[in-house]
């Protein structure tokens, strides 16, 4: 995906603001800055437990804009429907999808919607983009990490991915795992009133942690250093993954934040994270180092090292 | 996490470091784990940098996907190839390259395969789909072929006849002879594998340890266990024993799993089989018994004859025989890797070539 990415879309559309590679794009218009940012969705099955693809879309590009350090506002909503698709589905979805928006603060002021023949699509697609104001004096971006700095994260690990798969495989566990998906501009604008130096914020959703943070380490040009025993994973995550032979660290999220704060802000940033409802169990889970640029490194609880590499292709299930 | 946490425990995880460091070492000790989930744990334990250097641990033949023959892997996508079939199969299978194509590949072009997550879910799909031929590829250990005898028994009773297993699984013990004759490379002892030890029990490597004079530990899948089955492995060579010892007794016993093993005694029978760098090795296989023969994928499909063509580069054979480490391979890093595999060592996430990319070990 990310080879895709760099050698046919950065390469056929260049322009600085898409070679950053960041989750949405900040530019200034009348001397006000703003970002913008698109996503689809087509996640199966379309709910899940703890949400379903409307809130969902409207969720991620939030996100997507609070990962610039900017209020989103405003946000449009496209709609591929397959046709069959029963009514009542429809409707939750888009109650739930202006549920979020009211949550998040946001309104979808545009719209489009299409259908297409049974078999074109798999129930439905949504495309949500959005924009919003970047205050002044805050420059938030996957380039700007620097050795020295902090690794935080709002909560637990993997929950999402390991939601949507037990559901999807029909997998079930004691207790059901429940998606984080949540809009973060909340949670985001408190840990910028706390110190508006933070210098990266990112959401860690498809691929996990482990890639979200390789790709910064690659913009940066820094190397990250995680502490095994102290990333949060809920146990019924952990046991879900143990049993599937899958590691938390590249598993989806749809409700986290990992933040790279300079140290002198880490203890404002990290109490203020703690006082919200999105981030009660935030932590500190590793830290910026000037060695092994480009690589994310784990230092394991026995005391060993290893490397956590991206992602490459999916995450597949072990035979054994 | 009940039955996890304590295995991991960093401070008794730095008291057997130091008791191995502790010893003295006259020679090099070099021992083979032969379960991918094992090799694995190790890397993901960073636990290589952390033993004294005399101590080497070396990836055996553990790995199900590895060790699946390169024809077996072009039987697997014919048969994918087939009109009306679907092909069910686990997650690693797919992405392997056989001679000029792969299931993902097949996959792409509009050939029907489905990754499950147990061979029930294969006979599931077959129930849903009664016009269509369901074939599981049946690939793995003592450990997921009784789920597969389990599933054809089960078929066998529900009457299911549009489902079949293409077997090409494979027998541990066996393997570990082969590997001891060939005398390629000198192993002081084995990390026997703990699930297929759930199944045949620790007794199945009497014959090794007794035979070929080479200890046998059995052992579980994390830090604490790795590390103690290490220290008992160390204590036997440098005492002179050469023992079955069972480090994993929470799940393990000396008889193992009898019904189990019944289940896939009724099935199937040990057959000659190849592996893909070692080559044929008696009864290391598992074959239909006649009166099961209907569920045989090779009995209801007339399948051609397969020529193999393999990457000519790639030593996925060697790195499985234990005679070579991923770096030393030509093609490791450079044109091959998880992205785009040349060899089955590289595309399993229990390879050891993958093992070695993902996780930095030089």
């Amino acid at each position: 995906m990310h080879e895709l990415i760099d050698t046919m879309f950065v390469s056929a559309f260049s322009n600085p603001f898409l070679a950053e590679r960041n989750d949405s794009a900040v530019f200034e218009i009348h001397g006000g800055r703003l970002a913008m940012t698109t996503d689809s969705y087509v996640v199966d099955p379309i709910f899940f437990p703890g949400g379903d693809i409307g809130s969902l879309a409207v969720h991620g590009t939030v996100n997507d804009l609070a990962m610039r350090g900017a209020r989103p506002l405003y946000i449009t909503a496209g709609f591929i429907l397959e046709e069959g698709l029963a009514c009542a589905d429809l409707e939750k979805i888009v109650m739930s999808m202006a549920e979020a928006a009211r949550e998040a603060g946001v309104l979808v002021i545009a719209g489009d919607t299409k259908v297409v023949p049974r078999g074109k699509a798999d129930k439905l697609f949504i495309n949500t983009s959005g924009i919003g104001i970047v205050p002044p004096g805050v420059d938030v971006g996957g380039q700007n990490a620097r050795p020295g700095d902090i690794v935080l994260i709002n909560g637990t690990i993997g929950d999402h991915g390991m939601a949507v798969l037990c559901r999807r495989e029909g997998l079930a566990f004691e207790n059901e795992i429940k998606s984080d998906a949540a809009a973060l501009n909340g949670l985001v604008g408190s840990m910028l009133d706390a110190f508006a130096g933070i210098h990266v914020l990112r959401d860690p959703t498809r691929g996990g942690v482990a890639t979200t943070l390789n790709e910064i380490a690659e913009q940066s040009g820094v190397g990250i250093r995680l502490f095994e025993e102290t990333l949060p994973i809920r146990e019924d995550v952990l046991g879900a993954c143990e049993l599937l032979g899958l590691d938390p660290l590249y598993v989806a999220n749809e409700g986290k934040v990992l933040a790279i704060v300079p140290e002198l802000g880490a203890d404002a940033v990290l109490s203020a994270m703690k006082s919200h409802a999105f981030g009660r169990a935030s932590c500190r889970i590793g830290e910026i180092v000037s060695d092994n640029p480009g690589r994310v490194f784990l230092r394991t609880r026995i005391g060993g090292h290893r490397l956590v590499d991206m992602l490459r292709g999916e995450q597949l299930p072990r035979i054994c | 996490m009940k039955y996890l946490d304590e295995y991991r425990d960093p401070v008794l995880a730095k008291s057997l470091i130091e008791r191995l460091r502790r010893k003295a070492f006259p020679r090099e000790v070099r021992l083979m784990e032969i379960c991918g989930t094992h090799t694995v744990a190790i890397f993901r334990s960073g636990m290589r940098q952390l033993l004294p250097p005399q101590i080497k641990l070396i990836s055996g033949p553990g790995c199900p996907v590895c060790v699946t023959a390169s024809e077996d892997i072009d039987r697997a996508i014919w048969l994918a190839q087939q009109p009306g079939v679907i092909t069910t199969t686990f997650g690693d299978l797919v992405r392997v390259p056989g001679s000029s194509s792969s299931l993902h590949i097949e996959r792409s072009k509009g050939a029907d395969v489905r990754i499950v997550y147990a061979t029930l879910d294969a006979l599931r799909i077959a129930r849903d789909n009664p016009d269509r031929q369901v074939v599981f590829i049946g690939i793995g250990f003592e450990t997921t072929a009784p789920t597969v005898a389990a599933a054809i028994q089960q078929a066998s009773k529900l009457d299911v006849n549009n489902f079949s297993v293409f077997s090409a699984h494979k027998l541990l013990p066996p393997a570990m002879r082969a590997l001891l004759e060939a005398r390629e490379v000198n192993l002081d002892g084995f990390i026997c594998p703990g699930h297929v030890s759930t199944i045949i029990g620790a007794g199945a490597y009497r014959q090794v340890a007794d035979n070929y004079r080479v200890p046998c530990v059995i052992t579980g899948f994390e830090p604490l266990d790795i590390l103690q089955g290490i220290c008992l492995l160390i204590d036997q060579v440098q005492s002179g024993r050469a023992e079955v010892e069972n480090q994993y007794r929470r799940a393990v016993s000396w008889e193992g799993n009898s019904t189990a093993r019944k289940l896939l005694e009724e099935i199937f029978e040990p057959a000659d089989s190849t592996w893909r760098g070692i080559g044929i090795i008696p009864k290391s296989g598992l074959a239909f018994r006649p009166h099961w023969k209907k569920f045989d994928a090779t009995d209801r499909f007339s399948m051609p004859e397969i020529t193999v063509k393999e990457h000519p580069g790639c030593r996925c054979g060697e790195v499985l025989r234990g005679v070579m480490i991923p770096p030393e391979c030509g093609l490791f890093r450079k044109v091959c890797s998880p992205q785009d595999p040349k060899g089955p060592c590289m595309v399993s996430a229990e390879g050891t070539c993958g093992a070695y990319y993902r996780y930095g070990e030089r």
